[in-house]
């Protein structure tokens, strides 16, 4: 069990590893000069004294080989330490760390929502007796993956905000400003997981075992929720990384939409500012999410699959195959 | 043995229809005015091929028909009550209360995340017969009744940990879990191996005597039904046939249909398949068994495995780090001769194929193709010598390209050898196909279009393109109904004689092995536990394992009864 | 014990074929007309094709729809909610917001289409690699598409326009980098499936050279899947492209990419709506319909 554990925790090491690399080399290696954006200030990148522009490179250590900047940047990344902003100078862990809480709030809040609905949703799809109920149901998921988050969003203020003063359109002054947002960042996250359970809960209904909960006598009810649901969990369940990667993600355009303060506007405004290591530090955080909820993901299945056990690799490399499966057709 | 029907039957159909709705909006008749009775403590069997109907039948009892189906007309009584007007909800009380069911595959039918003492003690639950806290404690006692071994720790294990017979047995504490009237077993045995299958039935009978529960057995298999059944109702596209007594039936046929599927039955056949009056002295000859020195006095043969061994690599972190799918296997196959190798699933069979046809690499031991070693050969070697031996496959759904026609499917390994030029090839695709005896106007049909039967015979069909030496048969009519398997047997033993073929067999069901074998092996766990001339296995086996194969072949009560 | 003959009574081989099998047509024409008939037959499906071919005419042919400018606005009729003359009605410069967002299909469109291939060469190639040649290259793939999964597809393609910087085509690579992963893991379990088939080792058993079997079994049964999946990420990239537009990268205005034009009525909300909703709509409407078509191909395959 614990070399279990640990196997895993080093395979997300890796993956971290991996993923601050890719990161590293996209930024830094392809073709815009990050130290010519700053010295220009915004301005026009030729009018830089280029004086000026050798010392914002030593200072920033932009003038070494790559590998040497490279190896640099993994060992202050290990101990948490990914440089200082370009704009500010201020630390660009810090900067992470301080627009964090405000982002959590939201995801949480989000992923609480997503959850709760989409499960909802995806067994309201299938359980009613009435055929046109189900099919009216079933038809929200898709509508729920197609919509913009910005278009959400905004719709939302339009209507919750303006033409109804409910809601606050903006800032993050309290639970009531959390609302909306919440709405907005969870719709996609809840849909797509309503396709993927109502996709699997169909498949699990055609399954023999469920017409041998039928022929017990067993309820509608029953059969759906004790039997089918409980199945059809499993694989829903594996991109629970996923979504809380895709919620990150969405926090982006979410926080824009409702100017409100956290890491998503941190982004785009590094973005914006071409400010790399406050970026990097981003994206490898948002990895580290993935690797941790992944990893307790994988902790928790076997409780929910009693096929799984936990010390077989075999069983990790099934559980990653149906991650990345289930995270397609989402 | 048949007992006399209490006056009013446990089941009583009358005049049942069922269609289902097609795409396109009609409906297809699945079941036409089907009548049937099940007297109390009375077995009877359903009889039929697929689609004949004998499922839906079976489901209609229960109320549990596949989306789209529908009970058009009929009447459906139990112990007198008429049935056919209930609401849903009514019948949930009826299922599992007073009619049980013992589903088609007990590896996929017990919920894999519950333990399966708690998937007993829900039928208790859900009708309110015990208390909840009672119920795990019945549950054990109905496991102990289904001939579950240390039923208490079993009840707490998944259905995983089982084997299939076990988890059989599980289904059937189920199903009479709350001691129901009426038993629907939906073919219970088919996927299981034979020799548990056996035992299954044989409980599952004795259960039914000593509680009085009506039965309704469902299967394709009439030697099954011979064994188990009082009465015997056979169906044909959804209509009765015939039905009656089992012994009288099987004495007496009196619809042709019935005569028919008597006479395609493998585990009702008794004997070598023989062409016609050409070659058929030799062939007896043969057939009677040990007489012939194994190998001396024959050629030399077409196929010789010596000693191969084939172990897999298991994952890092299994117990084992290999496991040996193959251990230690000799076997000879002659020129124009057939060896069949038998075995249940995981014995080896099928690796001993693949090493036969090296698609596999033996990880020790020797494969000598026509006098020549081939262990080692590779590349554009392998490719010459892939000329000689061909395969023909279990299920002829996935043995053939669904994006290619049936020309292009018998021309393909004429192609990949550059055999001939167009015109030459097509003429010989032609004669293929003609040899196989499908007509002409196949060859533009894509394999979707044909039926099971006729899929097999496109990939015999294909195999014969080169003019092989050797065609390795992995169960080739495993996937196909009664009928159509014996057709395909008589094609395959005529082919043989006509194009002097040695045959590598490979099969679960020694009923068929029967039918084809000159030699038989029979496989447990990787080896070779006894090999011989066919009659000699058969007849007179000498080990314990080969006697259990034969004793569990169905059809004994018929064949004791008709064959003397 | 009897002698079994081949003089037995002969039973007609009872298993009728699939009935849902329709007559298999080989050539092209009969194909697309059996496409055709399949379409016509779902209402949901034709509307959704409907509204793509007319989205990609607005792209090809702007003028055709509209005779608007979308660019010069007349400043006497800002803010004028939807009506006969402006269908979408107008921004605060007067520009009719309908005239816009045919314009802006091209944009928008040409941006997703590039995004696609990036994704559909890159991915398919990986996923071909790692599908057909297995060993390390499928192990090295696998570890692969796990990073590209554990970093957010939108923060990736971020970091790519960081490095990058704005514009369309940027855009569309930081898109379709995005979707490398999804491509590269569907067509590799598609190959693998295909290449472990019963019908394969058929063809590998009757002597058939591998580039053979890759051409003419493997790559035509794998591209189905593939094809869904072609349709499924042009509604993806229609989402992350307009986001991206959205925030700010793509085409610096007044190009009337659709993304920025939700973006520019971000100003309006309490007073006019149809500026965000209309052409959000337009979006909403498209992705759908990709989705829709991408079902359709799926079913298709797994019929087959």
């Amino acid at each position: 069990m614990t070399r279990y554990v640990l196997r895993r925790a080093g395979q997300g090491v890796f993956v971290l590893w991996a993923a601050f690399t890719v990161a590293f080399f996209v930024l830094y290696l392809l073709p815009s000069d990050p130290a010519a954006l700053v010295a220009s200030g915004g301005g026009e990148v030729s009018q830089v004294d280029p004086t000026q522009l050798a010392a914002l490179r030593a200072e920033h250590g932009l003038d070494r080989p790559i590998l040497v900047q490279y190896g640099d940047a993994l060992l202050g990344a290990l101990a948490g330490d990914f440089g200082a902003s370009y704009v500010s100078g201020a630390s660009a862990t810090a900067l992470v760390a301080q627009a964090l809480p405000e982002t959590l709030r939201l995801t949480g809040a989000a992923l609480l929502v997503a959850v709760l609905g989409g499960t909802a949703v995806a067994v309201a799809s299938v359980l009613p007796r009435a055929r046109f109920l189900r099919q009216a149901l079933s038809a929200l998921p898709p509508l729920g993956v197609a919509l913009p988050t910005f278009f959400v969003g905004l719709v939302l203020l339009q209507w919750f905000s303006f033409r109804l003063p409910v809601f606050p359109a903006i800032g993050n002054e309290g639970a009531v400003s959390l609302v909306l947002p919440t709405i907005t960042l969870a719709v996609p996250a809840g849909a797509q997981l309503a396709q993927i359970l109502s996709r699997s809960l169909r498949g699990t209904l055609g399954e023999p075992y469920v017409e041998t909960a039928w022929a017990k006598g067993a309820s509608r009810a029953r059969v759906h929720l004790a039997h089918a649901l409980r199945n059809a969990a499993i694989p829903a369940f594996t991109v629970l990384g996923v979504m809380v990667g895709g919620l990150l993600g969405g926090a982006v355009v979410t926080e824009t939409v409702f100017s409100r303060q956290g890491l998503g506007r941190l982004t785009v405004q590094s973005v914006n500012q071409q400010d790399v290591p406050v970026v990097l530090a981003i994206v490898v955080f948002s990895a580290l999410v993935f690797v941790v909820v992944t990893l307790v993901v994988d902790l928790v299945y076997p409780v929910l699959d009693p096929r799984i056990q936990l010390r077989t690799p075999r069983a990790a490399s099934r559980r990653a195959a149906s991650r990345r499966a289930t995270a397609v057709t989402a | 043995m048949t007992r006399t029907t209490a006056s009013t039957p446990v089941l009583e159909i009358s005049g049942l229809e069922v269609a289902y709705r097609t795409a396109d909006g009609g409906h297809r008749p699945a079941v036409r005015g089907v009548d049937l009775r099940v007297g109390a403590g009375e077995v009877v069997a359903l009889v039929g091929e697929s689609g004949s109907g004998k499922s839906t039948t079976a489901h209609a009892a229960l109320h549990l028909l596949p989306r789209g189906g529908e009970v058009t007309a009929g009447r459906l009584r139990l112990d007198g009550r008429d049935l056919s007007g209930l609401t849903e909800k009514e019948w949930q009380d009826v299922r599992g209360r007073h009619v049980g069911l013992v589903p088609q595959d007990p590896t996929v039918s017990l919920n894999p995340v519950v333990r399966v003492g708690d998937q007993v003690a829900e039928v208790l639950v859900v009708h309110g017969l015990v208390r909840r806290a009672d119920a795990r404690v019945r549950a054990v006692e109905l496991l102990r009744q289904a001939g579950v071994d240390d039923p208490a720790a079993r009840a707490r294990q998944y259905p995983h940990q089982l084997s299939g017979g076990l988890r059989q047995r599980v289904l059937i504490a189920i199903a009479i879990a709350a001691g129901p009237r009426l038993i629907v077993a939906d073919e219970p045995t088919s996927a299981l191996d034979v020799t548990v299958q056996r035992r299954i039935l044989d409980h599952l009978d004795a259960l039914a005597r000593e509680t009085g529960t009506a039965v309704l057995l469902i299967t394709h298999d009439l030697g099954v039904a011979a064994d188990r059944a009082d009465r015997i109702v056979v169906l044909q596209d959804g209509v009765v046939v015939e039905e009656g007594p089992a012994a009288r039936l099987l004495d007496d046929p009196r619809h042709p249909y019935t005569r028919a599927l008597i006479a395609a039955a493998p585990s009702l056949a008794s004997s070598r398949l023989v062409v016609g009056a050409r070659d058929g002295g030799a062939r007896e000859g043969a057939a009677q068994g040990g007489e012939a020195p194994p190998s001396s006095a024959e050629p030399a043969p077409v196929l010789a495995l010596d000693g191969v061994r084939k172990e897999f690599a298991l994952p890092r972190g299994a117990e084992r780090r290999t496991l040996v799918a193959v251990d230690d296997v000799s076997l000879a196959v002659g020129p124009g001769r057939t060896y069949a190798l038998v075995g249940e699933s995981g014995s080896g069979k099928t690796t001993t194929a693949r090493l036969a046809l090296r698609l596999e690499r033996p990880s020790a031991g020797r494969v000598v193709f026509r006098g020549e070693d081939v262990t080692a050969a590779r590349g554009r070697e392998l490719r010459s010598l892939r000329r000689g031996f061909q395969v023909v496959y279990q299920s002829p759904y996935a043995s053939l390209d669904p994006r290619f026609t049936v020309e292009q499917i018998v021309t393909e390994p004429l192609r990949a050898y550059g055999v001939g030029d167009r015109a030459e090839r097509a003429d010989r695709v032609r004669s293929l196909i003609d040899d196989v005896a499908l007509p002409v106007d196949v060859l533009r049909r894509g394999p979707r279009e044909l039926s099971g039967g006729q899929r097999q015979r496109v990939a015999i069909a294909r195999a014969l393109a080169l003019r092989p030496d050797l065609v390795v048969l992995d169960e080739p009519v495993s996937a196909l109904d009664v009928s159509v398997q014996a057709q395909i047997l008589e094609l395959l033993v005529r082919l043989q004689a006509e194009h002097g073929l040695a045959y590598l067999f490979v099969s679960h069901d020694l009923a068929v092995v029967r039918q084809v074998a000159d030699q038989v092996g029979v496989m447990r766990r990787g080896r070779i536990v006894e090999q011989g001339a066919a009659d000699q296995i058969l007849l007179d086996p000498q080990e314990d394992y080969t006697r259990e194969l034969v004793a569990a072949i169905p059809g004994r009560r018929a064949r004791s009864g008709t064959s003397t | 014990m009897t002698l079994q003959t081949l003089t037995r009574p002969v039973v007609t081989d009872a298993s009728a074929p699939d009935p849902a099998a329709t007559p298999a047509r080989h050539g092209g024409a009969r194909r697309a007309l059996r496409g055709a008939r399949h379409v016509l037959r779902r209402p949901g499906l034709l509307v959704a094709v409907a509204v793509l071919l007319v989205v990609a005419a607005w792209a090809v042919a702007p003028q055709v729809f509209t005779a608007q400018d979308p660019l010069v606005g007349v400043p006497a009729d800002r803010l004028q909610p939807p009506s006969g003359a402006h269908w979408f009605g107008t921004d605060h410069l007067g520009r009719d917001v309908y005239a816009r967002a045919v314009h802006g299909a091209s944009l928008t469109l040409r941006t997703t289409a590039l995004a696609v291939a990036v994704g559909l060469v890159l991915g398919s190639l990986l996923g071909l690699l790692a599908g057909f040649l297995r060993g390390w290259v499928d192990d090295v793939v696998g570890r692969l598409v796990d990073v590209l999964l554990a970093i957010p597809s939108i923060l990736l393609s971020l970091a790519i326009i960081t490095a990058l910087g704005f514009g369309p085509v940027k855009v569309a690579i930081a898109v379709g980098i995005g979707s490398v992963a999804t491509f590269a893991r569907v067509m590799r379990a598609e190959v693998l499936r295909v290449s472990t088939s019963v019908y394969v080792e058929a063809a590998r058993a009757s002597g058939l050279r591998w580039p053979a079997v890759l051409g003419r079994h493997v790559l035509p049964n794998s591209s189905g899947p593939v094809l869904a999946l072609v349709a499924l990420d042009l509604g993806t990239a229609v989402l992350a492209v307009s986001a991206l537009s959205f925030l700010g990268y793509g085409t610096p205005p007044p190009a009337p990419e659709w993304g920025a034009l939700v973006s520019g009525g971000r100003d309006y909300l309490a007073t006019a709506w149809w500026l965000t909703t209309l052409p959000g709509l337009v979006i909403v409407a498209v992705v759908l319909a990709a989705n829709r078509v991408s079902r359709a191909l799926e079913k298709t395959g797994e019929d087959q």
